[in-house]
């Protein structure tokens, strides 16, 4: 019985926090306070306990909710979590009032905050209280009189309706019915987004009788808002219902959506095209689908045809097997060439970005034959980002025909890009330089774009120079280290000896990057001496850019270079004029602990009081890992 | 509410002062509509797409000339050639049906304007089916996404030579002392109206420059729409606050709904104050507030003139969505706040002044120099250094300490002269207040830290509260394990029944069992 004893002294305290006072600090006048305040509001809780929380910590937060939006917004996700505090699912229904009130606010953020919270509990509600509780919260939210309850009741309804009686599932449906032909479009547009949502939770028989007529309705709404929801519900609505019912229920529907006056609708059936394919099954889809696929891609506005572009891949590879080529052949393919010329840019380089996927659905001689002059065309492009997505995409291409059929056009269009004006531009096909690299073949990139890459290195946008180093640390990655050695070693090595100092220090770069990938042996022999040197350079920039390279390199050398080539150098750059080079010489020393040995770092730590102090800093901050109990001890004096 | 700012006549000279741009400004912009043709060329509007086959025009006689008996039925025939739509992204696509078409629009606009007698009733249904087949469309998706209306030159209507005929010809149709409000209601319904205000969103300012007049006539005329249209204009507004954040004619509605709220009747309904309350004070917080911000000030000065007991709800309401780093806004805000206290009843500036004055203060130690001085800038307006002087018992302990603070600390030295002239008036109009004040200072500044002390002390207390709970929490719960594992039931009686699943509060707080 002694931890009763203990759980009474623990309540004993709670005098010590009359609520008056917690509740003064969610009300203090400074805004950021009360946030903080009600970030906190567990601790609240928990000082007050369960029975406390319940009679008069909630009751105050549901009497006093006007507040600033940020402050209610975190009211609101709060008490979704607040189901222990308040004593566990069996009190889970205080929390109620308060996100009701929340649920009705202005401010769309902590309106669906609130109802997000609102779920998570309604999982905690036993099915009784589902009922006595929860369900007429949601009766009242759904009645209210201002759009704002009506909205939140919207995202309620799911939740609730599989875990109650039949006759209050009546009740709901009547109530999301009635929502659904709501005199705001704002109500309806929360129905209609929650419709497929709603319809999952639905016996299959209301679902053909309640909500495809509300589909329906929403569907053929006044205002495009709402005709574009229904569109999203199209989905989840086809997916429920049994192939047959479909044509009825769901066709008629769906076919005046793709010829809709108002593109936004046009471009929601673009945009879920994939989605629909799947839903309505491989007959509907080549009966009617098809057609409307079409006329999509000939939009005559530029944003649907976007949106449809992006999905011929998708949809050429979920059509039905036996009759895939031929559509796509007789059907799609003309399309598609129309729009490789397309007036729009934001069309082509869509295009740009799934076509090449074509090639494997079919196959190699149909490739070459109708999707080849297409790539072509589109690597000429005059809209960089047009060529760039066919380059991005090459691997595709390859699997099927082998790179060499294009890379007789492929060079040039490389090479323009890789002098493009826009630095964006030039950084985005650096990136896929390396899967370039891989498909081309060693000889071919020796031959023809080894002097790109190294030229990006002088670059004069920074991005472009670590990017460059970067892409020739992948390179080595795939061609090994003797190709380094032989071909780009000697080159990177070469630039030390620049008058830019910008270029000296890519070199420097250039050497982190490269060491690990090179391996002890190159760099050792090759970089080191190279490095070293540069400590003698008359920019500060360099130095301290030495002392930095030297820790990155430091892990690839064997210990004998580091204490006889590498130290004495950092030991130099630490007495150098120039506080940042002292600085870094020092991280450098510092940063080499863990891979010296003690005695190195005893060294260090009897040169002088400075570095005496660098090392003390340094067994502080990582005593705990592995700084060795000597040397503590030796810093300690 | 027939007291209307709007222009009198046709817009197409627009004389309103507010930001619209003029036609001749519009015309300035001669790049981007070359650009937007060249891009567009070969593809045909929303609109056009849906014309079926292509008829072709062919010119009738002119209703001047024509014989009285065959008037009406020239004019009905000219009304529905108008109904042809043309591609006016391609520029040279029909040239002869387009000129026939505008020159009948042309005939049409004067014989409304001048001659009498020729609205009767027949042509009601015909010339709305011509307006609506014109003008009514799904505007196109904006040229450019991240379209800023103070920015960026607007898209303008390709097909703007027709369309503009057809609203002068919507216009004059409405003024003609010949309009029959109880003929026009069966064709001019609900669905008219709210597809003319979806227009509204057209990016085209010489557009939205017609639409506002015309609407405004609608409203004048067509009483049984007026409930509709504000119900409507509400929804559009709520939209554009808490959905898309995006309409291109939030000014010209509020211009119509300025001059709407001039005519409303005393007391005022409560749907009206639900509509300052719950639309226009919200409207406040879009981004784009400074492109209707005039007009939204004056419907709100409006409200206040018509009705003074609303005015706690808008500054109350101002002070709700005050900026919190918008200080571009905030100083929109401070104006705004001027013209309230310009026209405030003394008996109300009482009921706001204390929250009103901590805002202000908070505005004079902003470090954004152009905050803080239009702030100080009130202590400059008579009407309102007036209230200050009869309140000043109870406004300067709110702003003395700020006032003294910054005095002392702001980087600005225009800010801290204004500052020392507003300690100048304050000691001047009540001495005694300002000593015990300054004198003061310290103390309170003292009293100040140590309820700051106390904060802290008092989370420190929580929070370790909290640990101690938590953990003992976490013994009872091993307990009861314990127990459970020997045998015995847990004790029905003890605290830790209510508390079920002690582990479950873990992530809540720093690690109970260990």
């Amino acid at each position: 019985m002694q931890h009763k004893s203990k759980m009474a002294g623990a309540d004993g305290d709670d005098s010590l926090y009359p609520i008056a006072v917690l509740i003064d600090e969610l009300r203090n006048e400074d805004v950021q306070l009360r946030l903080n305040s009600i970030k906190k509001l567990s601790t609240i809780a928990l000082a007050l306990g369960v029975e406390r929380t319940r009679t008069e910590l909630l009751p105050f937060l549901t009497d006093t909710i006007y507040d600033e939006d940020e402050v209610l917004l975190a009211l609101a996700e709060q008490l979704g979590n607040f189901t222990m505090l308040v004593g566990g699912p069996e009190y889970v229904h205080c929390l109620l009032p308060p996100l009701e009130s929340l649920a009705t606010v202005e401010e769309t953020v902590v309106r669906d905050k609130a109802v997000e919270s609102l779920r998570k509990i309604s999982q905690e509600h036993s099915p009784v209280d589902l009922e006595v509780h929860f369900e007429p919260l949601v009766k009242r939210l759904a009645s209210g009189d201002w759009f704002t309850s009506r909205t939140s009741a919207c995202g309620l309804f799911s939740v609730c309706y599989p875990r109650v009686s039949s006759t209050v599932k009546a009740e709901i449906r009547q109530h999301f019915r009635t929502l659904c032909s709501d005199d705001t479009p704002m109500v309806r547009r929360a129905a209609a987004s929650k419709l497929g949502e709603f319809a999952k939770v639905l016996e299959l028989d209301y679902v053909k009788s309640d909500i495809i007529s509300l589909f329906t309705a929403l569907a053929s709404d006044e205002q495009d808002s709402v005709r574009l929801l229904a569109v999203e519900a199209c989905v989840s609505i086809a997916t429920l219902l049994p192939q047959e019912d479909l044509e009825t229920l769901v066709m008629p529907t769906l076919r005046q959506a793709a010829e809709d006056k108002s593109w936004r609708v046009r471009y929601m059936v673009a945009d879920k095209f994939s989605e629909l394919q799947k839903a309505v099954g491989p007959e509907i889809t080549k009966n009617d689908l098809v057609p409307a696929f079409q006329n999509l891609l000939k939009d005559c506005e530029a944003e649907v045809r976007a949106a449809a572009a992006n999905k011929v891949k998708e949809f050429c590879e979920n059509l039905p097997e036996d009759s895939r080529e031929t559509i796509i052949m007789t059907h799609i393919l003309p399309c598609v060439k129309e729009l490789v010329s397309d007036t729009n840019q934001h069309v082509k380089s869509a295009l740009a970005s799934v076509i090449m996927g074509l090639s494997t659905i079919l196959g190699k001689d149909n490739t070459v034959e109708h999707l080849l002059p297409l790539f072509l065309a589109q690597l000429k492009d005059e809209c960089p980002e047009v060529r760039l997505n066919i380059i991005s995409n090459l691997d595709c291409v390859n699997e099927v025909i082998g790179i060499r059929q294009l890379s007789q056009s492929l060079l040039p269009a490389i090479v323009e890009l890789a002098e493009d004006a826009k630095w964006r531009v030039r950084l985005a096909i650096i990136e896929y330089m390396p899967l370039l690299a891989g498909q081309l073949g060693v000889e071919f990139f020796d031959e023809k774009l080894n002097t790109l890459c190294m030229a990006w290195l002088i670059d004069h946008v920074y991005a472009i120079r670590e990017a460059a180093t970067c892409n020739l640390m992948k390179l080595v990655e795939k061609f090994g280290a003797e190709w380094a050695q032989n071909t780009i070693v000697p080159k990177v090595l070469g630039m030390a000896n620049d008058p830019n100092y910008l270029h000296r220090m890519t070199t420097l770069f250039c050497i982190n990057a490269l060491s690990e990938v090179c391996g002890q042996d190159i760099t050792t022999k090759q970089m080191l001496p190279v490095v070293l040197k540069m400590s003698n350079d008359q920019v500060a920039n360099v130095r301290f850019n030495v002392a930095k390279s030297l820790q990155k390199i430091g892990p690839v050398l064997d210990s004998n270079a580091l204490q006889t080539e590498v130290k004495p150098v950092l030991e130099k750059l630490d007495t150098d004029t120039d506080m940042d080079v002292k600085y870094f010489a020092q991280e450098a020393i510092s940063g080499k602990y863990t891979t010296l040995s003690i005695f190195f770092l005893y060294e260090v730590a009897s040169l002088g009081p400075r570095s005496l102090l660098v090392v003390l800093v340094l067994c502080q901050t990582h005593r705990s890992t592995m700084c060795p109990a000597e040397c503590v001890s030796q810093c300690e004096r | 509410m027939e007291t209307t700012k709007l222009p009198p006549t046709s817009p197409s000279s627009p004389t309103t002062g507010f930001s619209v741009p003029s036609a001749e400004k519009v015309d300035g912009f001669p790049r981007r509509s070359m650009r937007r043709a060249r891009q567009r060329r070969s593809h045909s509007s929303s609109q056009f797409r849906y014309q079926s086959s292509q008829v072709e025009l062919t010119p009738l006689p002119l209703l001047k000339d024509a014989p009285v008996a065959e008037l009406h039925n020239l004019f009905c025939k000219k009304l529905q050639q108008c109904c042809v739509l043309f591609d006016f992204l391609d520029c040279v696509a029909d040239l002869k049906g387009k000129e026939i078409k505008r020159a009948a629009l042309n005939e049409l606009v004067e014989s409304v304007a001048t001659s009498r007698g020729v609205l009767i009733e027949p042509l009601y249904p015909e010339a709305i089916k011509m307006i609506s087949v014109n003008i009514f469309r799904t505007l196109p998706p904006s040229e450019n996404p991240e379209f800023d209306p103070e920015e960026d030159e607007p898209t303008l209507e390709a097909s703007w030579p027709h369309l503009q005929l057809v609203y002068e010809f919507f216009l004059r149709f409405l003024e003609s002392p010949d309009f029959q409000p109880s003929m026009a209601k069966r064709y001019v319904d609900q669905k008219f109206v709210l597809q003319l205000l979806e227009l509204f969103d057209s990016e085209d300012p010489r557009e939205r420059e017609y639409l506002k007049t015309i609407l405004h006539r609608v409203y004048g005329k067509l009483l049984g729409l007026r409930a509709y249209i504000r119900k409507q204009i509400n929804n559009i507004f709520l939209r554009f606050i808490y959905e898309t954040e995006h309409f291109n004619g939030v000014a010209e509605l509020l211009e119509i709904l300025g001059s709407i709220i001039n005519g409303f009747a005393l007391p005022l309904k409560s749907e009206h104050k639900q509509f300052l309350v719950r639309v226009l004070i919200p409207l406040h917080t879009a981004k784009s507030l400074s492109i209707f911000h005039a007009q939204l000030a004056y419907c709100v000065v409006q409200f206040m003139e018509k009705d003074a007991t609303v005015t706690e709800y808008i500054i109350r309401g101002l002070l709700k969505y005050w900026p919190k780093t918008c200080t571009q806004k905030e100083v929109m805000f401070l104006g705004e706040i001027e013209e309230i206290l310009d026209v405030i009843e003394p008996s109300q500036f009482i009921r706001v002044q204390e929250p009103l004055f901590k805002q202000i203060t908070a505005c004079i130690s902003s470090p954004h120099f152009q905050v803080a001085e239009r702030a100080l800038y009130f202590w400059n307006n008579e009407y309102i250094l007036s209230l200050i002087e009869e309140n000043s018992q109870v406004i300067l302990p709110l702003v003395f300490t700020t006032l003294y603070r910054v005095s002392k600390e702001h980087w600005n030295q225009t800010i801290v002269s204004l500052i020392y002239n507003v300690l100048k008036t304050f000691m001047e109009m009540n001495s005694k207040l300002f000593d015990d004040l300054t004198a003061s200072y310290k103390v309170d500044k003292q009293k100040e830290l140590k309820r700051e002390r106390e904060r802290a002390e008092l989370w420190r207390g929580l929070e370790e509260q909290k640990e101690r709970r938590l953990q003992t929490l976490g013994e009872t719960s091993r307990n009861q394990k314990n127990l459970q594992e020997r045998g015995e039931p847990p004790q029905p009686s003890s605290p830790q029944t209510t508390l079920p699943k002690q582990p479950d509060l873990k992530p809540s707080g720093p690690s109970s069992t260990t």
